[in-house]
C-alpha cells in the first residue's frame, strides 16, 4: 500500500483531530494575511516564484469572473441576430446567447491569421535510421543497399512492387493505409475517408514520394461523402488534410481537414 | 498527380459487344382493344375500339380529340389501368405497356386519360440579372397572380420590395415593418398583398402603388408564421387568414382591418395555415395536430386531425394552385380589365375542374412533419388519413401538391425530393441531385416541370415526365431560402442568403 494511503485508512479507522475542522477554517481565514507578508517580506528567487504564481492566479479569476459575466448577458432575443431565418427555420436554431457570438468572432479573427497555416506547424523531426531498416542481401549477406521503410506509407492504387533486384527501398504491404479517419474542424463530424494522394511530408520531399505517412503529413482524402459545395454549385471531392497522429504508433492514420 | 483512365473491366467488355435493344417496333404486332375512360369523371368514350399495338400517344390524343368532336384539338396524358395501378403511356403503347409485360394484345386495355394544360412552360436555363437592393436575407417571394412582370419579396432588413420583372428594377420598397418581414402573399384578386413580420404584426399594401393602406394589423403576441387568403370565389372581397407562433390563428377583414375571428385552440406555434375551397381553414402546429375550423360556422373548429408524431411543418391542398391564381389564367390580365364577377366566376369554374373527382368535391390535404413522415387526408370524408407517406430520412420541410393534384411533392432535409401519386399517396420517384437540404420546391402552371432550391445555393429544374433533372442553375452564392415560379410559366424568382434576387428564365 502506498504512503498515502495508510493516512486516508488511519482516517478511516480512526477519524481526524477533534479540532480538524476549526484549525482548517482559521488557516484559510489566515491565508489572505499570510499572502500579504510574503509579498512583502519575500526577497531574491523566492519572490519572482511567488509573484509569478500570483500573477497566474489572478488572470484565471479574470478571465473566470468574466466569463459568468458573459454567460448571464442574454441578447434581445432578435435584434443581435445576424442572419435573418425563414419560418421554418426559426425554430431550429439554438438560442443565441452573447458568449456564442463573441466565441464566433474570436473564432474569426484566429481564422484569418490562421489562413496559411496548418494545425500542425511543427513536427519532430525523424532520423534516417529510425524511418529506414536496412536489410542485408548477398549470398553472404555481405551487401546492405536496401532498405525498408519502418513507417506507414500510401502506395496508390494499381501499385506494383519493382523487381527484387531493383527495388531499393521496400514498402511493406502490411503498412500501407488507404484510408484516413478525417475530422470536419468545424462541423465536428469524423469520417472514414479513402485517401487520394500524398501532398507534402515535412519530414523531407523523398518522404513524400514515397507517400510515408508520418505525422503532421499533408494528404489529399476523398471527401466527395461530406457533401461540400463550392461557390458554383459543384461538389468538392479532393481535400487536403493533415494528419494528426503517428500512424505507425497507433495503427490508424487520424487526420484533419484543412478549411 | 496525373490519373489515367482505367482499362475497361471485363464485365463492361462483355456489356459493350452485347447486342443493344433498339427501339424498333415488331411489324407482325397484332391489333388492340382499348377504351377510353376520363380520369376526372370517369366516363367512358366511345366503347371499345381495336387500334394497332403500335399506336403512339400523338395517335391516341387525335383519335380521342376525334371521339369527342372538340373544335380545337386538347393534348392529352395516358396511362393504363392495370390492378388498380396506373402505368403511364409514354411514347407509343408497345414500348411503355406491351413490351415490358405488363398487359399482352390479347387483353383489353383501360386507357385513363388526363387533359395536359395546353401551353408548355419551357424549362428555365439561365439567370437573367441578380438585383441587389435588400440589405438582409431574403426570407420570402411570391409572384402576382395576374401578371408576372410583379414580384414581391420579404427580407430580414424588415422591409418587403416590388419588383418589376421586366425591366429587372426594383419598383416600390415597402417600409413599416420593424422587424424582418417573413411572409408575403398576393391576394388573390392581386389586388393587395399582405405581409408577416417578426415584429407580431401583418401590414396590407396596395399592389399597385406600393402604398401602405392603413395601420399594420396587430393581435397576434408572437412573430407571423404564414399567410393565406380566401378562395375569390367564396367572397368579393376575401379575407386573410394569419398564423403565428402564439398558437393562434386569425382571421382579419383587410378593408375593415378588423380581426374578425381568433382561433385558438393548438397549444403550440401554428407553423402553416391554409384556406380551402369550401370555406374551410386548416392549421397545421407544432402540438402534432393539424386542425380544421369551418368558417361558414363562425370558425368552429370541426376537426382535429392526429396522427402525426412530432412537428407538422407544412400543409398543401390539392387545390392550393388554382386558387392562388384566382380567376386568372396563364395569359395573365389587367386588373381593371375584368370585372370582379367575371373574375370569381372563372375562379369557380377552375376551381371545380381541378376538386372534383366524379363529380364530387374532393379536396385532399397534405401534411409533412418532423417526424420524416408524410400523410395524406381527406378532411372532408374523415379525420383517419388516407394514407401514410414514409420514406424520407430526415424531416421533410415542405409538399407541394401539382396544379392539377395528380402529384404530391415533398422536399426534404435529407438532400431529396420525392415524388408520390397526388390520389393514392403512393411513392412514384425519388429526385436525387442536391447536396444539401431542400428547403423549397415550386410547380410550372403546366404540371410539367419543377423547380427546388437549396442550402447547397442551387436551384434545380426537374422533368416530371421523365423524372430527372433538367437544368442546375447555380447563381447564388449562398443558402436559398426562397422559390417562386410565375404563373405564367415565364420567370422563376429566388432568393437568399447572399441578398440578390435572382430571375431566371428560358
Amino acid at each position: 500500500m502506498p504512503q498515502n494511503e495508510y493516512i486516508e485508512q488511519h482516517i478511516k479507522q480512526h477519524g481526524r483531530r477533534l479540532d480538524y475542522e476549526e484549525r482548517r477554517r482559521k488557516k484559510q481565514a489566515r491565508e489572505g494575511h499570510r499572502i500579504a507578508k510574503d509579498a512583502q517580506n519575500l526577497k531574491g528567487w523566492r519572490a519572482k516564484q511567488f509573484a509569478k504564481k500570483r500573477y497566474s492566479e489572478k488572470v484565471e479569476m479574470k478571465k473566470k469572473i468574466k466569463a459568468h459575466q458573459e454567460s448571464k448577458v442574454k441578447t434581445p432575443t432578435v435584434e443581435n441576430h445576424d442572419e435573418a431565418l425563414p419560418t421554418y427555420l426559426l425554430d431550429r436554431q439554438n438560442n443565441n446567447t452573447a458568449k456564442a457570438i463573441s466565441s464566433s468572432i474570436k473564432q474569426k479573427r484566429l481564422e484569418k491569421s490562421q489562413k496559411f497555416q496548418v494545425p500542425l506547424p511543427k513536427v519532430k523531426g525523424i532520423s534516417e535510421e529510425e524511418m529506414f531498416k536496412v536489410i542485408k542481401t548477398g549470398k553472404s549477406k555481405t551487401k546492405s543497399w536496401k532498405r525498408m521503410i519502418t513507417k506507414h506509407t500510401f502506395v496508390g492504387e494499381g501499385f506494383t512492387r519493382r523487381p527484387v533486384k531493383m527495388e531499393r527501398i521496400i514498402r511493406p504491404a502490411a503498412l500501407r493505409q488507404k484510408k484516413a479517419n478525417v475530422t470536419h474542424p468545424e462541423l465536428g463530424v469524423t469520417v472514414f475517408l479513402p485517401i487520394l494522394g500524398v501532398k507534402k511530408n515535412p519530414q523531407s520531399p523523398m518522404y513524400t514520394q514515397l507517400g510515408v505517412l508520418t505525422k503532421g503529413t499533408i494528404i489529399e482524402v476523398n471527401v466527395s461523402e461530406l457533401g461540400l459545395v463550392t461557390a458554383g454549385g459543384k461538389v468538392v471531392w479532393g481535400k487536403y488534410a493533415q494528419i494528426t497522429n503517428e500512424p505507425d504508433r497507433d495503427g490508424c492514420v487520424n487526420a484533419v481537414l484543412l478549411v | 498527380m496525373a490519373t489515367v483512365i482505367p482499362p475497361p473491366s471485363k464485365k463492361q467488355k462483355k456489356e459493350a459487344l452485347q447486342v443493344r435493344d433498339v427501339n424498333l417496333i415488331p411489324e407482325d404486332l397484332p391489333n388492340v382493344l382499348i377504351k377510353f375512360q376520363a380520369s376526372d369523371t370517369g366516363e367512358s368514350i366511345g366503347g371499345s375500339i381495336r387500334v394497332p399495338g403500335s399506336i403512339t400517344e400523338k395517335q391516341l390524343e387525335e383519335l380521342l380529340n376525334n371521339l369527342q368532336n372538340e373544335d380545337d384539338p386538347v393534348p392529352y396524358s395516358f396511362s393504363v389501368l392495370i390492378d388498380d395501378k396506373l402505368t403511364d403511356v409514354k411514347d407509343d403503347l408497345y414500348h411503355s405497356i406491351l413490351k415490358p409485360g405488363h398487359k399482352t394484345t390479347e387483353d383489353f386495355l383501360t386507357l385513363v386519360y388526363t387533359p395536359r394544360a395546353i401551353f408548355k412552360v419551357k424549362p428555365i436555363t439561365r439567370s437573367n440579372t441578380a438585383i441587389a437592393g435588400h440589405g438582409s436575407t431574403i426570407l420570402c417571394c411570391s409572384f402576382s397572380p395576374n401578371d408576372s412582370s410583379r414580384m414581391c419579396s420579404g427580407a430580414g432588413d424588415s422591409t418587403a420590395r416590388i419588383w418589376d420583372c421586366n425591366t429587372q428594377t426594383p419598383f416600390k420598397t415597402l417600409q413599416g415593418h420593424t422587424n424582418w418581414v417573413l411572409c408575403v402573399s398576393y391576394s388573390p384578386d392581386g389586388k393587395l398583398i399582405a405581409t408577416g413580420s417578426m415584429d407580431n404584426t401583418i401590414r396590407i399594401w396596395d399592389a399597385k402603388t406600393g402604398a401602405p393602406l392603413g395601420k399594420p394589423l396587430t393581435g397576434h403576441s408572437k412573430w407571423v408564421t404564414s399567410l393565406t387568403w380566401q378562395p375569390i370565389h367564396l367572397d368579393e372581397s376575401p379575407k386573410l387568414a394569419s398564423s403565428s407562433k402564439d398558437g393562434t390563428v386569425k382571421v382579419w377583414d383587410p378593408i375593415s382591418r378588423l380581426c374578425l375571428f381568433t382561433m385558438s385552440g393548438h397549444t403550440n406555434s401554428v407553423s402553416c395555415v391554409k384556406w380551402s375551397g369550401s370555406n374551410i381553414i386548416y392549421s397545421a402546429s407544432h402540438d402534432r395536430t393539424i386542425k380544421s375550423w369551418d368558417m361558414s360556422a363562425n370558425g368552429k373548429c370541426i376537426q382535429t386531425l392526429k396522427s402525426h408524431g412530432h412537428w407538422v411543418n407544412h400543409l398543401s391542398l390539392s387545390t392550393d394552385y388554382v386558387i392562388r391564381k384566382g380567376g386568372f389564367d396563364h395569359k395573365g390580365g389587367k386588373l381593371d380589365s375584368i370585372s370582379s364577377k367575371e373574375l370569381r366566376a372563372k375562379a369557380l369554374q377552375e376551381y371545380e375542374k381541378v376538386a372534383k373527382i366524379n363529380g364530387v368535391i374532393n379536396e385532399r390535404l397534405v401534411s409533412a412533419s418532423d417526424d420524416f413522415t408524410m400523410y395524406l387526408w381527406e378532411p372532408l370524408k374523415s379525420s383517419k388519413p388516407i394514407c401514410r407517406m414514409t420514406g424520407h430520412q430526415k424531416l421533410v420541410n415542405h409538399v407541394n401538391f401539382s396544379p392539377d393534384g395528380r402529384y404530391i411533392v415533398s422536399s426534404s432535409f435529407d438532400n431529396s425530393i420525392k415524388i408520390w401519386d397526388g390520389l393514392k399517396g403512393t411513392f412514384i420517384t425519388t429526385l436525387r441531385g442536391h447536396v444539401a437540404p431542400v428547403y423549397q420546391t415550386s410547380w410550372s402552371a403546366d404540371n410539367r416541370l419543377l423547380v427546388s432550391c437549396s442550402k447547397d445555393t442551387t436551384l434545380k429544374v426537374w422533368d416530371i415526365r421523365s423524372k430527372k433533372l433538367i437544368v442546375d442553375l447555380p447563381g447564388h452564392s449562398d443558402e436559398v431560402f426562397a422559390v417562386d415560379w410565375s404563373l405564367d410559366g415565364k420567370r422563376v424568382a429566388s432568393g437568399g442568403k447572399d441578398k440578390m434576387i435572382r430571375l431566371w428564365s428560358h
